[in-house]
């Protein structure tokens, strides 16, 4: 279980509990965080719940997939601290973590 | 148009549950009521052939949403039930037991059914169709090493099943009528390049296949194929989807190939839409009426609904686009091939698995089919939206990144 937040475009805050073994992609669309589409499902597939991870979280979390980088690299809205929450496994050791979320996933 | 006061919507699948998410995040007002067959809330249907089927997944991960949540959004969820006949006049839908919803807004989002096979035999034990959680369900229950699956049909979902069983040692054929694989989802090479796959991970395959029915005592022991009988302790059908348009066809609304929607989802009758794999929409990308199977589709007729009952400007339309995973390949395509003039292949399809095709009408890309290629798959949905003009020796050269491709 981990607190992660999710500071959505319009400036709202929301901190979510998250269970191990659920993507952040799935605690944020149960838990309706503006922003996070998550057309695949989880797939890797489509590239719409990405997010903005802190620079201090970056390292924390487990490399991205040569399929993750691939998917970001052309995907709008894309920088450098991009990551796609369906990619990040929820563990204790993510409580705390903070990402922001984009206007748009297209 | 007035506030809608009462929304009902026949039908609890992808495309029903979207609807609810965005008609909650738009803070829409009114009355919301879900009837669906099913005994589930809305879920996602793509891993029920995948992850599901493996067992790498829970029932509650496949759920949209959590039961609380339509809850808090005062969204009333009639499970197990079915809608019978929508009265226009009286703006009601019945159920089978008599009862009547009323409606001021009225959601047709009843999907689609898989195609029956009407065969000899078809009825036995252990003949399955794959549609729903409570399918594979019951089909991952006779799923044993050693066991022979036969599946009939080599389209998307009967391949994804074919995958996992063999991967969990079940001895796997496929029976596919048509001369090639997914013949109505791809085109030959990538169809091609599937049958290598399958064949190099112990699947038996069969296209050409002109299967006769099924024969047993209790339950299915052979599947006649031909002049051969193909041993089958269990057979999955997965012959294609048909539209669930027949209340919409009993109540008047157009149905031609899917039920008739304009751009907003509306159909002839200014108080009912239509959403989902039941619908046939005009595509501007396209210049035609198409019907998708599709959760893209399902989503973004979804957003379209809830935009025009709240009001809000409709979404931008966007490249219709699919996957696939079938064992450690991911098969990603966006637009539609079949308008192509000429395509382009970048890698190799006869050896590894990683390679795309592209699709090109008049010098425009209109298509891709990328295997293992996100980033292929990623820069031709931009392309393709911009009806790009692209340059084909270099989409050919793996050494050029795909967007660079265009010419200006």
């Amino acid at each position: 279980m981990a607190k992660i937040t999710f500071e959505t475009a319009d400036g709202k805050e929301q901190t979510l509990e998250i269970a191990n073994g659920l993507s952040v992609m799935e605690g944020a669309v149960k838990g309706m965080v503006t922003g996070i589409d998550a057309d695949c499902g989880g797939a890797c597939s489509c590239a719409t719940c990405m997010v903005y991870v802190s620079p201090e979280w970056s390292e924390r979390l487990p490399p991205q997939s040569s399929d993750e980088k691939a998917m970001l690299e052309f995907s709008p809205h894309v920088a450098e601290t991009s990551r796609l929450s369906c990619q990040i496994k929820v563990v204790d050791e993510l409580d705390g973590l903070r990402v922001k979320v984009p206007a748009s996933q297209h | 148009m007035a506030a809608v006061e009462s929304l009902v919507v026949i039908g609890a699948g992808h495309a029903a549950g979207q609807l609810v998410a965005c008609l909650a995040q738009d803070g829409f007002a009114g009355a919301i009521t879900l009837v669906g067959d099913e005994p589930h809330p809305p879920y996602q249907r793509p891993p029920l052939s995948k992850k599901f089927l493996a067992g790498e997944m829970d029932a509650d991960r496949l759920y949209l949403k959590p039961a609380a949540f339509y809850d808090k959004y005062g969204a009333k969820l009639l499970l197990g039930r079915r809608v019978t006949r929508i009265d226009r006049q009286a703006r009601t839908a019945v159920l089978e037991d008599g009862s009547q919803l009323e409606y001021s807004a009225l959601v047709i989002a009843t999907g689609s059914r898989p195609r029956r096979l009407a065969l000899p035999g078809a009825e036995l034990d252990g003949v399955f169709y794959l549609r729903g959680i409570d399918d594979v369900m019951t089909i991952r229950g006779r799923f044993a090493a050693g066991k022979s699956l036969v599946v009939v049909g080599g389209g998307y979902i009967g391949l994804e099943l074919a995958a996992v069983a063999v991967r969990q040692g079940l001895r796997v054929s496929v029976l596919e009528q048509a001369p090639r694989l997914m013949a109505r989802g791809v085109g030959a090479i990538v169809s091609r390049f599937y049958e290598r796959l399958h064949r190099e991970e112990g699947v038996v395959l069969h296209t050409g296949a002109a299967v006769l029915g099924f024969e047993g005592r209790n339950a299915v022991e052979h599947v006649v194929c031909g002049n051969d009988r193909v041993v089958a302790d269990i057979v999955v059908i997965g012959a294609g989807a048909v539209p669930n348009v027949e209340l919409a066809q009993e109540a008047g609304l157009t149905v031609e190939n899917g039920i008739v929607v304009n751009e907003r989802c509306l159909t002839g009758d200014p108080a009912i839409y239509a959403i989902g794999d039941c619908t046939n929409q005009f595509h501007p990308l396209f210049d035609r009426r198409l019907r998708f199977e599709s959760v893209h589709n399902a989503l973004e007729q979804a957003r379209m609904v809830a935009a025009a009952i709240c009001g809000r400007a409709l979404p931008a339309i966007q490249v219709p686009w699919f996957w696939s995973d079938q064992y450690d390949v991911k098969l990603q395509m966006a637009g539609l091939p079949d308008k192509h003039t000429e395509s382009v292949v970048r890698g190799n399809p006869d050896h590894g698995r990683c390679f795309s095709v592209f699709y090109l009408a008049d010098g425009a890309l209109i298509a891709v089919e990328a295997v293992n290629r996100a980033a292929d798959f990623m820069m031709s949905k931009v392309l393709i939206a911009e009806r790009a003009h692209v340059d084909r020796a270099k989409l050919a050269d793996e050494r050029v990144a795909v967007k660079d491709s265009r010419l200006v």
